[in-house]
């Protein structure tokens, strides 16, 4: 190429790469504004959002679970506590290949693939980064140590200790206090998930659930400072826990212990509440399980076990256990009788053995086939006479038996702080139209009059009506609790007494009562005769209808199970109440001969010296006042 | 004054860009020291890197250009067949090839070296002819980049192969490409982004510049690494929180604190006071870059220096933009700061070759 050509080319070619080095220039000037206000923006004007956001980031506050309250005895005996309690957990993040470190930690504990299986489903459930996930619970002495041993070979895996439900009592209060469990989905969704954000266990039954609020105590947290992946670097304030507030139970260790003795084995349900506050003072349903397994996870096989049963261990029998009362309402029946004017102490009825209805064919029988003869009220309820009752039910009418009944508290919860507790039934007109669409017939009054019939009753519900024969129709709800926090618990629904237009009408019931034990012809004098106190009861039995489930394993066991169930109530000493007992014992037959001793059994030991075997003096009424009692 | 500045001309250093490289390169492992969370073996691997770049600085200043032009053809084909290599055996890290690793003697990306050789292989292509390129010189320089940057996007390295098409590029832009072929060029981007769109991108592919679009649509995922540096920036406010008082860096919410987000933590705590006098301090080396470009007497030098200023100062406006959330993420450093010896030797050389073209300017202006 010719040199001059080339010079002139260099001039020209400077000239132009000189304006685009104007041109880059003038770019790079306004991109770079373009990056200062994109940093104003978010330095200046969004700085609030992003230091929030910042800020956020770094504090993770932490829940900090409070300890749950203590359940006593009225003793002060302790019947539910925490213990400390050490499970296995696995944080995912720190275990690498957390498959094999659980392959590794089955072998170490030398665990089936089950339990591999649930493990893995555990970690899976895992919430957070770096939160450690329990997979097993309750360890042992020797499985702490084989973890420690191994520990090298566990990567993430730890042994960690918190505070667990613990029912020292065992079986014998799993019925009222209840136990707690891991909380479930469904449960999640209803609580406040401030509140319970450390919390992995909950009231599930009795007291534990009823009083979860004031057991449960509140959350306090800890404002933690975490990198991204949720592990704490540092605590930068704490806020403790408020525990629970403890229970005080009316439940007395002792008297439960006797109920359950006097039971002797046999399935069945002892209540005793004492009538001057409606504290309860035992509450057996027998046969019991042990609450502790299900606190940290019963296993299927164990719970299975106690599900299909035929005792049925889990079934609440005081609460939940439905039975025609049978002649046991007959002393709030008579009182009913009274207070409507359908009968007098006086009124006499001639019982053949069985009652007709006039212009009917159809013979209600007696239980004593052969007949009382002439039957006054007081007779009645001694000697439990049915054709007596069938009369006073027909006088009454449905509507105002069913009035009566009610307000003994028949058909209804009666209990302040029981949760599981059956309403029972207790039938009327409109009842049975809207269950059956059929009117009432006068029949059916009949065998209402008896206990029987429609008639749903839990043995709670007996021993309140009997609670109230005592009282005098003075409602007191009963519960469980004695003290919550050292307060008395307060009854947002209370019942209205039962005031009736003469109060001797209670006498009269409560003097037939006491011939039942201590009358000549009482259906219960044997056990009456042997008593140093005054009882007032009634018997009864409840016709077993429906078919258990338990049929087809063992036609002996089935036909066994068929027979009547056994009841009594009563409370003493009849002239100053101060336990009122219900007793059902399941396929007992004689209400008087199985269940009365059971009841006497449980009074003795709450009214009785054990030195002395006489009544304790703080129940015994002064010499006069008994006497102008009579 | 002509004998005071002959021991720096004598050595063949522009005592501008020195001083701002030295400052800049202080200003790092300040930095660095607290982004890596007071690591100080890394700030040593850094402070070693810094000295190997300024070592090359040094050493490729001492180089005529015009001796730089001769050898450049060859590098070219050198540098494409170490790609092809990589291509066949490269050493892959963290699902990408890009390193060529001789077990014992060196493991390097022939990437970063196209860094430097392709907007030289453009310069001394255009230089040959006279300006503006005219048509055929245009496709034949496009070709020569095309080549290269298909090779590193198949990596896959999408950060590096646009840094490369930027530095030949910018080549082909300061030889004086036609306005009209520019606007033109921006105006069929738009149809080819939808076709692209529609027809190659792979849906991971079409997710990601969704999450640029939207990050707050994944937070957790992919739109993380934004919503966190951004937080970081924001919250620095204008003061910034402080040397070592970087919450979010400091706590790991911020990714790659280190390496390619590393302003977010000078953001954080240094404040917009801290950023804009980094920025000032680029500017001032970019001005630099400017102005020797324009003193440039050779057409290859001033090709040449136009365009590493210009690709420069991309590696600060991508890097920055994007973790500022104005552009989509792409693995871009920030020049100087970000820690990572490979790209700081890269960078330094460049600044060498830069300083080779001023500082032998006066000679060849003699001869």
């Amino acid at each position: 190429m010719p040199q001059p050509i080339r010079l002139k080319d260099h001039e020209k070619d400077a000239r132009l790469v000189k304006r685009r080095v104007l041109v880059g220039g003038v770019v790079i000037i306004l991109l770079t504004c373009v990056l200062i206000m994109r940093m104003y923006y978010l330095q200046v004007i969004q700085y609030e959002h992003h230091s929030t956001l910042a800020e956020n980031n770094r504090i993770h506050v932490q829940p900090i679970p409070p300890t749950r309250g203590l359940i006593f005895d009225r003793n002060g005996v302790i019947i539910a506590d925490n213990r400390p309690s050490f499970s296995l957990t696995v944080t995912r993040e720190r275990a690498g290949d957390w498959p094999s470190v659980l392959d590794a930690v089955v072998e170490v504990l030398e665990l089936s693939e089950d339990d591999r299986a649930l493990f893995e489903r555990r970690v899976r459930q895992g919430r957070r980064p770096f939160e450690p996930v329990p997979i097993l619970f309750e360890l042992s002495e020797e499985q702490i140590a084989r973890i420690a041993v191994n520990q090298f070979r566990l990567p993430g895996v730890e042994v960690a200790a918190q505070l667990v439900r613990h029912y020292p009592q065992q079986e014998h209060f799993a019925h009222s206090v209840g136990y707690v469990g891991r909380i479930n989905e469904q449960e999640l969704k209803r609580l406040d998930p401030t509140d319970y954000a450390g919390t992995h266990h909950i009231g599930k039954t009795g007291i534990e659930r009823f009083y979860e609020d004031e057991l449960h105590g509140e959350v306090g947290y800890e404002e933690v400072e975490t990198n991204a992946r949720g592990r704490v670097l540092r605590v930068l304030n704490r806020v403790d826990p408020k525990p629970g507030k403890d229970i005080v139970l009316s439940l007395d260790v002792h008297l439960q212990e006797a109920a359950e003795n006097a039971l002797g084995g046999r399935r069945g349900a002892v209540v005793a509440i004492d009538p001057n506050n409606g504290e309860v003072l035992a509450m057996v349903s027998q046969p019991s399980f042990d609450p502790n397994p299900f606190v940290t996870g019963i296993s299927f096989k164990a719970y299975g076990e106690l599900r299909d049963s035929i005792d049925q261990p889990l079934y609440n029998r005081v609460l939940r256990g439905l039975y025609p009362p049978g002649s046991t309402i007959k002393p709030m029946v008579a009182v009913a009788g009274l207070d409507a004017g359908v009968v007098t102490p006086q009124t006499r009825v001639f019982d053949p053995g069985f009652y007709q209805l006039p212009n009917h064919s159809h013979k209600y029988r007696n239980w004593n086939r052969s007949g009382d003869g002439w039957v006054d009220l007081n007779l009645a309820i001694a000697r439990s006479n049915d054709t007596y009752f069938y009369d006073l039910a027909h006088k009454m009418g449905v509507d105002r038996m069913h009035d009566y009944m009610s307000r003994f508290g028949l058909g209804q919860r009666v209990a302040l702080d029981m949760f599981e507790e059956t309403a029972g039934l207790m039938p009327s007109r409109d009842w049975k139209r809207a269950r059956y669409r059929q009117p009432w017939y006068p029949g059916e009054t009949l065998i209402l009059g008896i206990g029987q019939g429609y008639m749903q009753t839990t043995p709670l519900q007996l021993a309140q009506a009997t609670a109230l024969m005592a009282t005098r129709g003075k409602w007191i709800r009963p519960h469980l609790a004695k003290s919550v926090d050292g307060r008395l618990p307060v009854d947002p629904n209370p019942m209205p007494d039962i005031v009736l237009r003469d109060p001797k009408f209670w006498e009269y019931g409560i003097r037939a009562m006491e011939d039942v034990l201590h009358g000549a012809r009482g259906t219960a004098r044997k056990v009456g005769d042997s008593s140093v106190y005054r009882i007032a009861g009634k018997s009864g039995t409840a016709q077993v209808v429906a078919i258990k489930q338990g049929e087809k394993y063992d036609r002996n066991k089935v036909q066994e199970r068929h027979r009547d169930h056994a009841l009594f109530v009563g409370f003493a000493p009849a002239n100053n109440p101060q336990i009122a007992v219900a007793v059902m014992v399941e396929n007992g037959e004689s209400g008087s001969g199985v269940a009365a001793p059971v009841v006497k059994q449980v009074m003795d030991a709450w009214l009785l010296d054990k030195e002395t075997g006489q009544l304790k003096a703080e129940f015994a009424l002064p010499q006069t006042a008994e006497v102008s009692q009579r | 004054m002509r004998r005071r500045a002959s021991l720096l001309q004598r050595m063949h250093i522009d005592g501008w860009l020195l001083l701002l490289l030295l400052i800049l390169g202080a200003g790092s492992l300040f930095i660095l020291y607290s982004a890596s969370g007071k690591n100080v073996d890394l700030l040593l691997k850094q402070a070693s890197s810094f000295g190997i770049g300024m070592l090359a600085v040094v050493v490729i200043a001492q180089f005529d250009p015009r001796f730089m032009a001769r050898w450049v053809p060859l590098a070219y084909v050198a540098g494409v067949a170490l790609l092809m290599a990589v291509e066949v055996m490269g050493h892959t890290a963290m699902g990408a090839t890009r390193w060529i690793n001789i077990p014992g003697v060196i493991r390097f990306q022939p990437s970063e070296l196209m860094k430097i050789i392709m907007p030289m292989t453009v310069a001394w292509y255009l230089s040959r002819h006279n300006l503006p390129p005219r048509f055929k010189h245009i496709v034949i320089s496009l070709a020569m980049i095309g080549v290269p940057f298909v090779l590193i996007l198949k990596q896959p390295d999408l950060g590096t192969s646009l840094l490369v098409l930027a530095s030949g590029a910018f080549v082909v832009f300061m030889a004086g490409l036609q306005w009209r072929w520019i606007v033109g060029a921006a105006a069929a981007v738009v149809p080819i982004a939808i076709g692209m769109w529609y027809f190659v991108m792979h849906d991971y592919q079409k997710r990601r510049v969704l999450t640029f679009l939207n990050p707050e649509s994944d937070p957790l995922g992919a739109g993380w690494n934004i919503i966190q540096s951004k937080a970081a920036i924001g919250s620095g406010g204008v003061l910034g929180k402080g040397w070592l008082l970087g919450t979010q860096s400091h706590l790991d919410f911020l990714p790659e604190s280190h390496t390619d987000f590393i302003i977010a933590v000078l953001a954080e705590e240094f404040g917009l006071v801290g950023v804009c006098l980094l920025l000032l301090l680029y500017l001032l080396l970019l001005a630099r870059g400017l102005v020797i470009t324009a003193q440039a007497q050779t057409l290859f030098g001033k090709l040449l220096a136009g365009a590493l200023t210009m690709t420069f100062f991309v590696y600060v406006f991508v890097n920055i933009g994007m973790v500022s959330g104005l552009l989509p993420v792409v693995g871009v450093p920030l020049p100087f700061i970000s820690y990572g010896g490979t790209h700081l030797v890269t960078l330094l050389s460049g600044f060498g070759v830069l300083m080779a073209i001023h500082t032998h300017r006066k000679w060849i202006a003699q001869v």
